[in-house]
């Protein structure tokens, strides 16, 4: 960690940036938060550990329009939606200097909740430490040692990672400017295995599997707030040129309407950073709408990850002659 | 709020007979903003127009809703109606209550529900509306005929004789299509060649006509009255300026084993080769693929007999960028492939041949000569069975749904040259039905059956089964007697389907031109529009748009180069106003609008926004209005919904969804 202050220093010293995106501690041990920092004094409260989780890619939208380049600290994960924004001319490539850090799987306090550790006080285990490569990648096997209310707990780092890294796009940065600390990939599922469950089931059982998740929405709109593909000036559920403004009262638009509309807004653009679902404050799996567009995109028009890059136009604004025509009916 | 009068048409019976007109008047009364509702019996007569007309005035109605039939026959009437009336003709409406209900409904109850929703939802649209003026656009003087056979020819000559630029892209080394591979035509029995040559040849000469052979459409961009496209012209390795058509290079390659496509694979041609003798141009080809030249490096030998110096081995495809007003597809047809029907035993026996096989052995300058022989063997044969609908009227997967239309005709002409040339040849033929409407086609046929004996049999041909001795074994159903019959043919002829030919596909996509389920191209209207696509600009000449003989390919050629000089004709052209546009405010400036516009209309500009006090300047989508078609692709791909269609807005189709689901 101390690293990466220095090396944010030494670039607001030069000249290089004039500010720097990261992380700041929260107020619990595993909330740090997403801060700017304008000055190296305001970098002794920056901090980067196990929970840093959050992908900081969309905030570089607000830098890009502010005088100066800003440093930012981005995992191999959230450089996909850096790609995605500069491919939609969202962020300013020119006013983004990246650093690439490493990463070897990010915690969820949830999980830990779930685990049945409650009142946390303090976590050891969750630091982020030499860098050195070798340790790091062994971090799915280490143990966390929490403090609570009542007590010591532990628990394994591996049941307390994020549901995305145990689907990891890998450890490689899709686009830096340097890299500080190794990175692993900590895969050890299947990506498409629940959405493969749920296509399996009959229409009845998955609108009631739907149902049942949707209707916990209380519409905090975190999801679409955190989600870098999401990234409209002005949202069409905010908007009142749209009569969608409205429909937002119906009772049960959440559950059919927003999270759908959302799903599709996004198609071909969400790069599966499971944002979504981490600051879903009601633990709604709303990766999996985007997963099956991910899916099916993959179906019919060959692999395509969003954000691998930030020139290639996706499937679904391109044409060519091998597109599948599913409203193609064959006669029979 | 608008003030709208709606007018319900009876269509005499077409709509009256199920839906309760009067019914549907009392109802949308009641509508907002509805201030006048009646009914006619013809709105689109002359008085019918006059009462729309008459209510525009009087009370003062800022918006008309039609009930009637389908806006693709009637919405240019009424909307130039409305506009000599003093109201922007975009403030009418169609509810189309006839293609959409009554004909295709029969409770008239569920009917006059369905009428009054379906003008409900047009009333909602109108509610919305705003009075809309359309552009106008330039006219490039020049079109592009796609395919060079006896369509694609007849329309080009037309269209330079009324003084006009026309450039015909052919895929093959030369014009001629299929035209060029028959030997005699129906129901005269005139020569091909010696009818279709000197249109190939006054094509060629024509100083307004410009033929690109071995040439394809690559690309095609911009709209009616100003398409842009590039025509690949493939490496022909020889120089059209230097050759000189003596054809020893042809004589000499040493590369004799490609099977001829222009002889259907029945015998072979040279690397280097012109598909026939009257091939126009008159300059040769090297198929790359077979060259041993291009294959090994080694040989060049055409090289080196050529005295013109004109084999050029370092040429490349080159492409040409041209300017067109209008588009003609000619792209003809194919046979269809009989590799689904193995009980004629195609594939098996060298004697089962096609139709089109059998003109190319008819023909003197086929692989026989003209002789009609047994390709096993050489043999004359005695016994020729036909069988007639191979693929088409196929109730099944393997074949067509269609009637091929010609091979009634043609097979009637075969057999009969056959027992006219050779009349100790018995000729067999299994039919369905024999189809021979058209000017002398009846008499023609009557004469095979009458005249030249030839055996006509209602049924058709379970198998045909090779023999040891090289005979075929013909077992057919005679349904007039009820009987089961076997023959012993020395030759089969199916008269095989025909088909769109396969690049139709790509080009209708280029073209944003539809084709059916069949892949034949789709006329704006089957009856009132048969030449012309759906797709402004874009016409349909010979069989990409339905089977038909050659005096129908003709004509319809004729009528599509009129439609062509039509539009080439005009100066300007009025150009449609329903047109995206962009609120300046909701563009994110993500360029994903411009990514699927099919049409290159949208480019981004940096501008100064003032947004709710916020001053900044933001990358954002630019609209050029000549060049959208409003075809919406952008609306719905625009994730912020800041891309709009004029006169088809979000809102409006809202309104509509949500009057329909009220």
């Amino acid at each position: 960690m101390q690293e990466l202050i220095n090396r944010a220093k030494e670039l607001l010293a030069d000249g290089t940036v004039v500010r720097v995106l990261g992380w700041k501690k929260g107020d619990m041990p595993y909330n740090p938060e997403p801060a700017f920092f304008e000055s190296a004094d305001a970098l002794e409260d920056f901090v980067y550990d196990g929970f840093c989780g959050a992908n900081l890619s969309k905030f570089m939208i607000e830098a890009s329009g502010k005088e100066g380049r800003t440093l930012v600290f981005l995992k191999p994960c959230d450089t996909y939606s850096m790609n995605q924004l500069i491919k939609e001319h969202r962020v300013d490539r020119e006013k983004t200097y990246i650093i690439g850090v490493g990463c070897t799987g990010k915690l969820s306090a949830e999980k830990i909740h779930a685990l049945g550790i409650r009142a946390i006080e303090a976590v050891s285990g969750a630091e982020v430490g030499m860098f050195t490569g070798e340790n790091e990648a062994l971090a799915a096997e280490k143990t966390l040692t929490i403090q609570t209310l009542y007590g010591e707990k532990t628990c394994s780092y591996k049941d307390a990672m994020l549901e995305r890294c145990h689907v990891c796009k890998g450890k490689e940065h899709k686009i830096f400017d340097e890299i500080i600390g190794a990175s692993a990939d900590t895969k050890d599922g299947d990506r498409f295995a629940q959405v493969e469950q749920i296509e399996a089931m009959s229409p009845a059982e998955r609108f009631a599997f739907f149902q049942a998740e949707l209707s916990k929405c209380i519409r905090c709109n975190a999801c679409r707030n955190v989600c870098p593909a999401c990234s409209c000036r002005k949202c069409v559920f905010d908007s009142n040129k749209f009569d969608s403004a409205q429909k937002a009262n119906a009772d049960s638009f959440e559950e059919k309407m927003f999270h759908i509309i959302r799903a599709f807004h996004v198609a071909g653009r969400c790069t599966d950073c499971g944002e979504c679902s981490r600051v879903c404050p009601q633990g709604i799996p709303l990766h999996l709408f985007n997963r099956k567009f991910i899916k099916d995109i993959d179906d019919f028009y060959g692999e395509f990850q969003a954000g691998e890059d930030a020139e290639t136009v996706g499937p679904l604004t391109s044409f060519t002659f091998d597109d599948v025509e599913p409203g193609v009916v064959e006669r029979g | 709020m608008q003030r709208i009068g709606v007018f319900v048409c009876h269509c005499g019976s077409n709509i009256a007979a199920t839906v309760d007109v009067e019914k549907v008047v009392e109802l949308v009364r009641m509508e907002p903003g509805v201030v006048h509702a009646e009914d006619y019996q013809y709105m689109c007569s002359e008085a019918g127009q006059a009462k729309i007309q008459a209510a525009i005035r009087e009370k003062g109605l800022t918006g008309v809703v039609v009930c009637s039939c389908s806006p693709r026959m009637h919405e240019a009437t009424f909307r130039k109606a409305a506009d000599r009336a003093g109201l922007n003709p975009y403030m009418v409406e169609i509810a189309n209550i006839r293609e959409h209900c009554s004909w295709i409904h029969k409770d008239r109850e569920e009917a006059t529900k369905k009428a009054l929703i379906l003008a409900r939802a047009a009333i909602a649209k109108v509610n919305l509306n705003a009075p809309l003026k359309p552009g106008e656009s330039r006219v490039t003087k020049r079109a592009l005929v796609i395919g060079g056979g006896i369509a694609g020819i007849q329309t080009a000559l037309d269209i330079a004789d009324a003084g006009y630029e026309v450039d015909i892209v052919e895929k093959t080394p030369s014009i001629g299509g299929r035209m060029s591979q028959l030997d005699k035509t129906f129901p005269t029995l005139d020569c091909s060649a010696c009818i279709l040559t000197p249109k190939m040849v006054e094509a060629n000469a024509h100083e307004k006509i410009h033929i690109y052979t071995y040439s394809e459409v690559e690309k095609v961009s911009g709209f009616v009255g100003d398409f842009t496209v590039d025509i690949r012209k493939k490496a022909r390795s020889v120089d059209m300026d230097k050759c000189t058509g003596c054809g020893v290079c042809q004589e000499k390659c040493p590369s004799k084993k490609t099977p001829s496509e222009f002889n259907r694979g029945l015998n072979n041609r040279s690397a280097i080769y012109t598909p026939f003798a009257q091939a126009i141009p008159n300059v040769p080809v090297i198929d790359r693929e077979a060259c041993i030249k291009f294959q090994t490096g080694k040989c060049g030998l055409c090289a080196k007999v050529c005295q013109a110096g004109a084999i050029d081995y370092e040429q490349k495809d080159e492409i040409i960028t041209q300017k067109y007003g209008a588009i003609v597809v000619a792209t003809g047809f194919d046979v269809i492939k009989l590799d689904a029907y193995d009980e004629y035993a195609y594939s098996q026996s060298k004697d089962v041949i096609t139709s089109l096989e059998l003109e190319r052995i008819m023909n003197a300058a086929g692989p026989t000569k003209g002789h009609l022989e047994r390709l096993s063997d050489g043999r004359a044969p005695k016994e020729m069975v036909f069988i007639q609908c191979v693929g088409s009227r196929c109730a099944d997967q393997r074949g067509k749904s269609y009637c091929s239309k010609i091979c009634c005709m043609y097979t009637a002409k075969h057999a009969m040259l056959i027992r006219d040339k050779y009349p100790d040849v018995n000729v067999t033929v299994f039919y369905i039905d024999v189809r021979t409407p058209g000017k002398n086609f009846d008499e023609f046929y009557r004469r095979a059956v009458e005249e030249y004996g030839v055996n006509y049999i209602k049924g058709q041909v379970g198998k045909v089964m090779p023999q040891p001795d090289g005979r075929l074994l013909v077992q057919g159903a005679d349904l007039l007697d009820n009987k089961q019959i076997l023959i012993e043919a020395d030759m089969v002829v199916l008269a095989a389907a025909i088909e769109p030919d396969p690049s139709v596909r790509g080009i209708a996509t280029m073209l944003t031109a539809s084709i059916d389920t069949n892949n034949f191209l789709t006329e704006a209207h089957p009856k009132l529009r048969p030449v012309e696509s759906p797709t402004a600009g874009v016409f349909l000449s010979g069989v990409c748009q339905g089977p038909k003989d050659i005096p129908e390919t003709v004509a319809q050629a004729g009528a599509a180069a009129v439609k062509a000089i039509g539009l080439l004709a005009k100066d300007k052209l009025t150009t449609n106003p329903c047109t995206a546009h962009s609120d300046e405010l909701l563009c994110n400036g993500c360029s994903t609008c411009a990514n699927v516009c099919p049409y290159g209309a949208i480019t981004y500009e940096d501008r100064q926004v003032n947004d709710h006090g916020i001053r900044e300047v933001r990358r954002l989508a630019v609209v050029n209005n000549a060049l959208c078609q409003g075809c919406g692709a952008c609306t719905v791909a625009c994730p912020s919904g800041a891309m709009d269609l004029q006169g088809f807005s979000n809102r409006q189709i809202i309104a509509e969804v949500d009057a329909i689901c009220r």
